[in-house]
């Protein structure tokens, strides 16, 4: 499953540059909103789904080097945010749905852990 | 100009035909005419004599030349062409009498490999190149395209080289007696704009330096909870050291305080001390020093009211694949 297929398919709002998202396929998915958690639980390439949106999901996400963060419930990162997501190529996607809601959708594409 | 299909066009390459591919064969299909060709040329009018076109072919040491009126290639004459002329004793002819006018030209866009294919299959030793205008821009030898390859499989073993030399061991080629880099970052306290900074330039910094990605993964964890730490808990901040050596990467993390109480319950999974505003960021899970211990091979914890607290980590090198067992270790020096 490519990550343009899933930005389709959750009809996920795409808020960072734009990229080659068919090239791109997550290893698998994660989630959390604890940032140690994350650390400690998410694999390189995973798609992260979070209801966090401040700049240190970024730092997070490109120490693991994954392959892009899902922010639920609607909320918005910042400007500085977005900035350094750009910098660092982290993929930032957006959804008004809920974090359960989002897993799941994923979960019945196909995504699973890994 | 007869396009024969290439061989590779609409077919399945399997992987048996990928590993077959020479990367001569891929270049020929890479690299363009105008990449390789010869822009210089000496051109001859049709009107001169063939005495000049001796005395071009002398002097430049080539073997044949376009022949153009104004911008227009009218024909090429080649060594064969004025070896017939010598025969006759017949060099004050003009050119227009011997040139072949009978040309295949190629474009500049064109790949080598098209170029390969005509001087295979006909008799020609030089193409003209044409640009999408018509115009001259340059000649083509079985010599240039030789060149042309030659030239570009340097630059890959170039780039491979330089591939070959990051990824080898830590400061592999440098000798001394002890090598080592260190690296310090000052981390202020409530920085959360900042947070992240340092472990993801020492991670950067490890990766050029030659380490492995996984153990460039380990220390970025680590740096980062520590370097959270310093932001979250401390008074003023702190300070982190990160000591790169063949052999290991030591980092230590300093502040001034206040200090650990306890730092057996510290250790604890989901122990935190962190306020609920930290905790709405998403930090505070009490996790931070159980992933640096999961991370690291070595790890002790210093700490007093009177000094602040220094965290002292290390990954061994030598066993790299090890998962670090720094807390067990901690348990050892403290047993």
């Amino acid at each position: 499953m490519t990550l343009d297929q899933i930005i389709q398919s959750l009809n996920l709002t795409v808020v960072t540059e734009p990229q080659d998202f068919a090239s791109i396929t997550p290893s698998g998915g994660y989630t959390s909103d604890l940032l140690s958690c994350v650390m400690a639980g998410a694999k390189s390439k995973n798609i992260w789904v979070t209801i966090q949106s401040h700049a240190n999901i970024i730092a997070v996400a490109a120490l693991l080097d994954l392959a892009a963060i899902i922010i639920t419930e609607g909320a918005e990162p910042n400007q500085a945010t977005i900035q350094k997501a750009n910098e660092e190529g982290i993929v930032l996607l957006t959804t008004r749905m809920q974090s359960y809601e989002t897993v799941g959708r994923l979960w019945e594409l196909g995504v699973r852990l890994g | 100009m007869d396009q024969e299909p290439s061989r590779f066009k609409g077919k399945i390459i399997t992987d048996q035909m990928a590993e077959d591919i020479t990367r001569v064969e891929e270049l020929a299909y890479d690299l363009r005419i105008s990449e390789v060709m010869t822009r210089d040329v000496a051109t001859l009018s049709p009107d001169q004599p063939m005495r000049d076109v001796l005395e071009v072919f002398r002097t430049v040491r080539i073997s044949g030349a376009p022949v153009t009126r104004g911008n227009e290639l009218v024909g090429i004459v080649s060594i064969e062409d004025l070896i017939q002329c010598l025969s006759k004793a017949d060099l004050d002819a003009p050119v227009k009498n011997y040139m072949t006018t009978q040309m295949i030209t190629i474009r500049d866009t064109d790949t080598v490999v098209e170029a390969l294919k005509i001087f295979v299959n006909l008799r020609f030793g030089r193409l003209p190149v044409m640009d999408e205008n018509g115009q001259l821009v340059g000649i083509l030898t079985k010599g240039d395209v030789t060149r042309g390859i030659l030239k570009a499989l340097q630059k890959d073993y170039q780039e491979e080289e330089v591939r070959r030399y990051r990824a080898r061991h830590l400061f592999e080629d440098i000798e001394s007696d002890r090598t080592s880099l260190i690296l310090r970052y000052n981390i202020r306290h409530l920085d959360f704009t900042h947070g992240g900074a340092a472990s993801s330039q020492i991670k950067r910094a490890l990766i050029r330096l030659g380490a492995s990605p996984k153990v460039a993964r380990r220390v970025g964890i680590a740096v980062y909870e520590a370097e959270m730490n310093l932001i979250i808990h401390t008074n003023h901040g702190g300070i982190i050291r990160v000591e790169i050596e063949p052999h290991q990467i030591s980092i230590d993390a300093y502040d001034d305080g206040p200090g650990i109480k306890d730092i057996e319950l510290a250790m604890k999974p989901g122990y935190s001390t962190a306020t609920e505003a930290i905790r709405e960021l998403g930090f505070g899970a009490g996790m931070g020093l159980v992933n640096i211990a999961r991370c690291m091979d070595f790890m002790k914890l210093e700490s007093s009211e009177e000094t602040g607290t220094h965290l002292k980590m290390k990954v061994f090198l030598k066993e790299e694949d090890k998962v670090g067992e720094g807390y067990a270790a901690t348990k050892e020096a403290a047993a």
